[in-house]
């Protein structure tokens, strides 16, 4: 995959929880067409890395930009509408809405606004493509949890984002499930889509990262290929302890 | 001085009724409504057992705190808990708790109007006494030392009892307190419902010193909720020091500009509560 | 659905057409009761508007309605200012009220914004009685017109009217959408890109605005205007429960409680003057338990159990 310029700077930035520090001093790039992933063990402040790119927590020191607007002061309705989409580790869906409403969700408020007729096809579009297409009217509560993950990833595209945050996306999927789930996010990666996920299932890893950021206990351990970072010493060492 | 000395007087029966309404809110998960009216209740004891057969309301404490904490047992048991098992999650029982404790409190008035509806009026230890060279009423005092004892059994209790740790467990987290093995559903009706009790009692204390009708009981849970905001939820110290504040400014309020406008007073503190630290005073922003 | 767009707005516009026409046929002890249906149906369906999507339970009524009555009453009888300029004024000021109060609770989680509307028209009552006595004076405020129950009741038909043609181009606006988002998860909202604390601050504007319309226009009914009448927490109470029991979720919902809760409330309060109170607090928790969805749940439900 070629990858251009830099897109996103997340730049020495630190997250302080009263006295805990969840984030410590982290910086890196994500160029443009790029699948960042963003791995570590659990508690090794991932997710809050995730939460502090969209607006969820405030940095408290550091910042973030992308490219030369700076998003880390913003609300985050502001950075969504500067594009920036996610999904949630614990999946979010509107369960009041029909599932065609909740993409459009995703393209009424945010980066490319869309309303009205225009959005109503390209919400059709979406959940065409990601396999939802037959029941676009029912009451999203209806839905099994893969298909939640699904209409939680089309609600993300639909505001066409620069950047999009995916937070364990793939956790909690049965082995076809997974496979599927892979082969989705391998072709977002193939239209050139810029993407930072964090995850823990390693066969995505391989297959779907360009390159990777490794964290442990608030702070980079080690950045590189897929393949790098998981030969590397202290990365083992992190995830299997002594020993 | 005079403000001082009665504010704080004040602030001790606010302390402890604003203690018993987070015990309900924080552990629970029920914002109780309805609290106000358990304060009236409370209140009307002491006047009918004072009026009726001179029992003095100190000894109505130790009655009516007891058949306080059974009713709000019942009314957490079959009304409150159908409602936590069927909220889908915080939002919805926060909405159907305030619209269920709105009905719970409309009940009790108008019961308390059909058997008094006038103000309850009665004189308990109406005597001056000098503290710190400012007059006030003995009430105010003997219900101020209450009160303050009361709250320290409670801090000593949810501090360095087993039952005290659990109720501060299911406070931290419900959920984690169900894997240790502590019933969930047990220690929130046992403590709504000593929260309840709670408030009753605050009851019997103020009427001694403030003369209540059937239908002022929203105005408490306002001041109670008031407080809680401002200390922050859960928050034991924090509540002490908002009670101070809100009993000294309402008292100051009614000594210098008019009595009428203690809500008024409550108010401004809580919308600057809201403006500036909605977190509480020692709260620290969670995100 | 889509054959269904205009049939909506059309029954509609036949109720409100027949409903015109009430004051010819009712006598004096009906025509009141359809001025109180009329003044509830406003209110009710305009509270909905906000605290059906967003689940956000608004007490504020009572203010804002006072704030209405209070203005035109102090307007009418101090400063001899018109009805009409009033009718303009006061739902102003009310909304400028509505606002500032957003801004203060609405950035925050729903209960604050509970506790602060639950004693809100109190506090306002006390603010206004206390600059009353000691500034003002304490003197009746009257509201003199030649305005008749009907009258009273048209105007209030056509608050009602406006009421339900911007509830229903709101449910077709993005403004709208925003709410129902809102009302479903407020994190997901803030992240597909809604400025959430707007959102809110402006559609619970409008219930700032209509309360104090109803207000205005419902004056001249008493002509005597005292701060501890129009200030009425009681009020916002019933607003609540009326299109709770109606069902707040849909625009029609609050009209379908209105009615039923003007009769039957009217016989309670004859049958038992002095325990209004207690069957206040029976109503909310027969809807709570029973009917959580209101009457307007019900006939979907059932609506689509036929249809299946």
């Amino acid at each position: 995959m070629t990858t251009g310029r830099t897109l996103l700077k997340v730049n020495n930035i630190t997250k302080r929880f009263g006295g805990l520090v969840a984030v410590d001093n982290v910086s890196f790039d994500v160029k443009e067409h790029e699948v960042l992933g963003l791995i570590g063990p659990n508690g090794s402040g991932k997710t809050t890395i995730m939460n502090l790119i969209s607006g969820a927590f405030k940095v408290s020191s550091g910042t973030i930009s992308m490219q030369s607007r700076r998003l880390s002061s913003l609300p985050a309705h502001q950075i969504s509408r500067a594009g920036v989409a996610r999904t949630f580790q614990l999946v979010r869906i509107l369960p009041s809405l029909t599932i065609i409403e909740n993409v459009m969700a995703g393209s009424g408020f945010g980066h490319r606004r869309q309303w009205g007729r225009e959005a109503c096809h390209q919400a059709e579009a979406l959940l065409e493509r990601l396999g939802l297409g037959a029941q676009m009217h029912d009451p999203a509560a209806s839905l099994t949890y893969i298909d939640q993950k699904r209409l939680e990833l089309a609600r993300a595209l639909a505001g066409e984002p620069r950047v999009l945050l995916l937070d364990e996306w793939l956790a909690g999927l049965n082995p076809t499930e997974l496979q599927i789930g892979i082969d989705l996010v391998s072709q977002l990666r193939k239209e050139g889509r810029t993407i930072i996920l964090v995850e823990h299932v390693m066969d995505a890893i391989r297959s779907l990262c360009d390159r990777c950021v490794v964290m442990n206990s608030g702070e980079k351990i080690a950045e590189g290929t897929p393949a790098q970072v998981l030969s590397d010493k202290e990365v083992i060492h992190a995830y299997l302890g002594d020993d | 001085m005079d403000i001082l000395v009665s504010g704080f007087l004040l602030a001790g029966t606010y302390a402890l009724i604003a203690m018993g309404l987070n015990l309900q809110y924080g552990v629970a998960r029920i914002m109780n409504l309805a609290n106000g009216e358990m304060i009236v209740l409370g209140a009307l004891a002491a006047f009918w057992a004072f009026t009726s057969y001179q029992i003095s309301p100190l000894l109505t404490l130790f009655l009516a705190a007891p058949l306080s904490f059974i009713g709000n047992w019942l009314i957490y048991k079959f009304l409150l808990r159908p409602l936590v098992k069927r909220a889908k999650n915080q939002g919805q029982l926060e909405v159907d708790s305030i619209l269920a404790t709105f009905g719970i409190s409309f009940a009790l008035v108008g019961i308390m109007v059909s058997i008094h509806g006038e103000y309850f009026t009665y004189s308990f230890l109406a005597n001056p006494i000098e503290v710190l060279g400012s007059t006030v009423a003995e009430n105010r005092l003997v219900a101020f030392f209450i009160a303050l004892a009361i709250g320290l059994v409670l801090y000593l209790w949810l501090n360095h009892t087993r039952a005290g740790t659990s109720v501060r467990a299911v406070a931290v987290n419900a959920d984690s307190a169900r894997l240790v093995g502590i019933n969930v559903d047990k220690v929130s009706a046992l403590t709504f419902a000593l929260g309840g009790a709670i408030a009753t009692v605050g009851g019997v204390l103020i009427s001694t010193f403030i003369t209540l009708d059937a239908s002022i009981g929203v105005i408490f849970t306002m001041k109670a909720l008031i407080i809680v905001i401002m200390g922050g939820v859960g928050d034991i110290r924090g509540a002490i020091i908002a009670a101070l504040i809100l009993g000294i400014v309402e008292t100051g309020v009614a000594t210098l500009v008019d009595p009428g406008l203690t809500l008024v007073a409550a108010y401004f503190i809580f919308l600057l509560v809201l403006l500036f630290r909605p977190q509480g005073l020692f709260g620290r922003r969670s995100t | 659905m889509s054959e269904m767009k205009w049939g909506w707005p059309v029954i509609g516009a036949a109720l409100f057409l027949l409903s015109a026409f009430i004051p010819l046929i009712a006598d004096g002890y009906w025509m009141s009761i359809a001025v109180t249906i009329a003044m509830y149906t406003a209110l009710a369906t305009s509270w909905a508007l906000f605290s059906g999507p967003t689940h956000y339970i608004s007490l504020a009524s009572g203010a804002f309605f006072g704030i209405g009555g209070y203005l035109v009453a102090t307007a009418m009888s101090d400063y001899d200012l018109s009805f009409w300029l009033m009718l303009v004024v006061a739902p102003l000021v009310s909304a400028l009220v509505a606002a500032l109060i957003g801004f203060a609770t609405l950035r925050l989680s729903g209960v604050y914004f509970v506790i602060f509307t639950l004693g809100l028209a109190e506090m306002i009552r006390n603010l206004v009685s206390w600059v009353q006595n000691n500034f003002l004076g304490s003197r009746g405020l009257y509201v003199l017109t030649d305005f008749t129950e009907a009258h009273i009741y048209w105007m209030l038909l056509v608050v009602c009217l406006v009421i339900f043609v911007f509830g229903w181009w709101l449910s077709r606006s993005r403004l709208g959408f925003a709410l129902k988002i809102i009302g479903n998860d407020e994190e997901v909202a803030k992240h597909v890109g809604i400025n959430t604390a707007l959102a809110k601050v402006l559609v619970f504007t409008t219930t700032g605005f209509f309360g104090a319309l109803v207000g205005v226009i419902i004056a001249p009914r008493y002509s005597y205007i005292e701060p501890n009448q129009v200030f009425s927490p009681e009020l916002s109470f019933m607003v609540v429960i009326m299109a709770l029991l109606g069902g707040a979720h849909r625009l029609w919902g609050p009209l379908v409680g209105v009615i039923p809760f003007a009769l039957v409330w009217e016989t309670i309060t004859i049958a038992f003057p002095n325990s209004t109170t207690f069957f206040l607090g029976l109503a909310f928790l027969f809807i709570v338990y029973f009917i959580p969805h209101g009457f307007a749940g019900l006939i979907e439900k059932h609506w689509l159990r036929l249809r299946s």
